[in-house]
């Protein structure tokens, strides 16, 4: 991150977090999906209180950047900033969200979720 | 090694959960959340994008006082399928000045399904106009109001200029089995669309 955008993180407070970035170092789409185990919880305890309450969120339960914003209280681009920070450090895995290419892979999934619907 | 099924370059083959979203779109007050809530395994959450924009080109953040941020609320819903596979359910934000957060939440949606109130049917236009100028397959769905039968649906159609392409249905979004079908007409009408560009000679790999 270029450290000169740093000082545009003082103007928001809830960037506090992020040390005043605003932008993720990679993008994660509101429902990509996220997950922790048991020690990757246990090591992003060094990384921070928030860092830590994001992975504690995500431990047993697959959850997508919009529901740990929720469940966090936090802001979603502050969410995002600290989520990709803890893939990058391996603190958390990032499950691919669905295909926007390749005519076979989306219709497999359309079609998956078409009779997960038809189940409900 | 823990993070071996990790793949950095985010290849689609990496074997992990794969998540799908479905939009949920129309003007301020219309059900958005009611009809997630009547079909969502968990209670619709919400969460809050700040408007940090604000900030932009200015030099001197003491010129910016912090109660000029402004969340954006927006609601969502979760649908757990099979272990590998999870659908959302996002509302978009009513008010037609967070344009800008609807990009964001149909980016690399399944679909969309525009909600209208026969009531106030005049709110539908907007979010109509925004899906007609986008490449995201929608539906529009009337949701019925308590003694709200005032317009046949062909009439909405003609009234709304909803093109003979675009599906219409009427749906209760408080009920979950009418919930189910506004939603299994939005991917169905996602899978033809689909199939018609890819009938159209859009390149792929054969199968």
């Amino acid at each position: 991150m270029d450290p000169r955008r740093d000082p545009r993180g003082a103007l928001v407070r809830p960037y506090a977090v992020t040390r005043g970035r605003t932008e993720p170092s990679r993008d994660i789409a509101l429902e990509a999906v996220l997950s922790s185990n048991a020690t990757q919880v246990a090591e992003s305890r060094f990384a921070g209180h928030d860092k830590y309450r994001i992975a504690t969120v995500c431990e047993g339960r697959a959850q997508s950047l919009a529901e740990i914003a929720a469940y966090t209280r936090m802001p979603l681009g502050v969410a995002r900033v600290l989520i990709a920070d803890l893939v990058a450090d391996g603190l958390l895995t990032l499950h691919t969200a669905a295909p926007a290419e390749g005519f076979e892979e989306r219709m497999e999934i359309l079609g998956r979720v078409l009779s997960g619907l038809r189940r409900l | 090694m823990d993070f071996a099924g990790y793949d950095p370059a985010g290849s689609r083959q990496s074997r992990g959960i794969v998540s799908a979203k479905i939009v949920v779109a129309g003007g301020f007050g219309v059900g958005k959340t009611t009809l997630v809530g009547a079909i969502s395994e968990i209670t619709p959450l919400t969460t809050e994008a700040l408007m940090t924009a604000a900030g932009v080109g200015i030099d001197d953040p003491s010129k910016v006082p912090g109660k000029e941020t402004t969340t954006v609320a927006m609601d969502f819903g979760r649908i757990t399928m099979a272990q590998d596979l999870i659908l959302y359910l996002f509302g978009t934000p009513g008010q037609t000045r967070f344009w800008f957060m609807w990009d964001e939440i149909i980016r690399g949606a399944v679909g969309a399904a525009v909600l209208v109130d026969t009531r106030r049917i005049t709110d539908a236009f907007a979010p109509l106009d925004y899906f007609e100028n986008r490449k995201l397959p929608y539906v529009v769905a009337l949701n019925r109001f308590d003694g709200s039968d005032l317009y046949e649906p062909e009439e909405v159609r003609e009234a709304l200029a909803i093109s003979a392409d675009v599906p219409l249905v009427m749906c209760d979004a408080r009920d979950r089995e009418s919930v189910k079908q506004v939603l299994v007409t939005v991917v169905e009408h996602a899978m033809i669309r689909l199939q018609a560009e890819h009938g159209r000679g859009f390149p792929t790999p054969v199968g």
